[in-house]
Formats: structure tokens, sequence, C-alpha cells
């Protein structure tokens, strides 16, 4: 697999239905969570999700604020000790974009501190909510495919 | 004091790709001095140049924030779990 792989986000129904709906009730707020899946090469120092989704984990909103997120710490304590549970790893972070397409702005990418991860946006911007996701590696950002099943 | 150090993914690359690393010290800062002392690497992401913890990072001794305890000077007990965590924003 090669360093920029782009794995395919998959969320189940009703992993995409809580991220939704944790976007929708954070509103006017952004909202935020983490995911939880396995990576190609257990062990390997730096991580490539295969993009199999194995949990969602709403979180608190720190910054409370309609324009930045930051996951609140405690919630991503709890992530971590879940996924090392269950032998996965955290392998994303999502969070909402009230009045904005579902594209990292600026800030996203200039604080994207994980090149493994997948960032997931949401946009509340329309009626319905739009879902995609990307990687962003210093400073260049990349979509990859999102499939609900 | 022996502890285990738990790793963020991010940070793994400059410790031998270790998840948790056990480490020694009566306090945080003297865990991180041990911890950097063997992981160069690890050095810049976990204080920064005023020796300050770094903004970036958020470090819980079990489960408590250590910003609200005593910070780099916390002590430590054999057994804690000391979790570094990523601090994880955008906008």
């Amino acid at each position: 697999m090669s360093e920029f792989a782009s794995p395919t986000l998959r969320l189940s129904a009703e992993q995409h239905a809580r991220i939704v709906a944790h976007c929708l009730v954070g509103l006017p707020d952004e909202a935020c969570g983490m995911l939880a899946g396995p990576v190609v090469e257990p062990g390997a120092p730096r991580i490539e999700p295969t993009g199999e989704i194995t949990e969602v984990y709403p979180c608190v909103n720190a910054d409370a604020s309609a324009r930045t997120y930051t996951v609140e710490s405690r919630d991503l304590l709890r992530a971590m000790r879940d996924a090392e549970a269950n032998g996965v790893e955290l392998v994303g972070v999502w969070h909402s974009h009230t009045h904005t397409d579902a594209y990292p702005s600026d800030t996203d990418v200039r604080q994207a501190v994980e090149p493994g991860w997948l960032y997931v946006l949401v946009s509340l911007k329309h009626a319905e909510p739009v879902v995609r996701a990307y990687r962003i590696r210093e400073g260049a950002t990349e979509e990859v495919d999102v499939v609900v099943a | 004091m022996a502890v285990d150090v738990k790793l963020p993914t991010l940070l793994r690359v400059h410790a031998d790709g270790a998840a948790s690393v056990a480490a020694d010290g009566a306090t945080i800062g003297a865990v991180f001095t041990d911890l950097t002392t063997r992981f160069p690497g690890l050095a810049g992401n976990l204080i920064d140049d005023e020796g300050n913890l770094h903004k970036f990072v958020n470090v819980y001794r079990d489960d408590d924030d250590i910003r609200y305890l005593d910070g780099l000077d916390t002590p430590v007990d054999d057994g804690d779990v000391i979790s570094i965590l990523p601090a994880v924003a955008g906008g």
C-alpha cells in the first residue's frame, strides 16, 4: 500500500445516522466526534486505516462555537481507551460545518494533527446534510470516497 | 516510580512504533525527561521552548487532566497510566 493510499470510508447506515444526528443536535454550534477502526498493518509506526469503521464516538465541542471545534480531551481519552480495548485504533475525526460546504477549512488543514486519519466533514448548509471525507497531509487535502451501506 | 505512558498514533513513529512505553520518574516532568532521553524525537512534541507542556497536547494521569493538577510537577505513583492526547481541533 502506498504512503498516500486513499481508503474508502465505509460507514454503516446507523453510524452515518449517529454522526448526522449529533451534528444536528449540536446546532447552532459545530459538533465533533471520533472514529475507530482497523488499520492495514497493526503495530506499524504510522497508521493507515482500512476505511472500515467499528465505532463512532460523538464528543463535546470544547469550544462551544459555531466557527471552531476542539474535541473535549476527556471524550478523546474515553474513545482512545475504548478503541484500545477493542483492538482497533482511532482512525479519524468528524465535525460539522454549519453554514459552509463539506470541505476542510484553512483552519482544518492547518490544525490537522494526524496524517493517517480520515477527516470527515458534515455540511449542514442545506436541508439535506452532506458527508464527505479527506486525508490532510502537510497542507495538502485529498478527498476519499464515502460509502454508506 | 514506574508508569505506563500511552502514546497517540502520531507520536509512535518517534518511539519505535510503540503504543505504550514504560517510563520512570516521580513527576510527569521527570517521566517526560526519561522518555525524551530515550526517544529524542518526542521532545519537541511534549514540551515547548519555554519548558512548559506543549499547547497541542493534553496529558492525563489516569482519569485526571494534569493541567488541573500541578502540570508537569504532578506527582505519579507506581502503576499510574499516563495518557498523551493530541489536541484535535479545527474550524
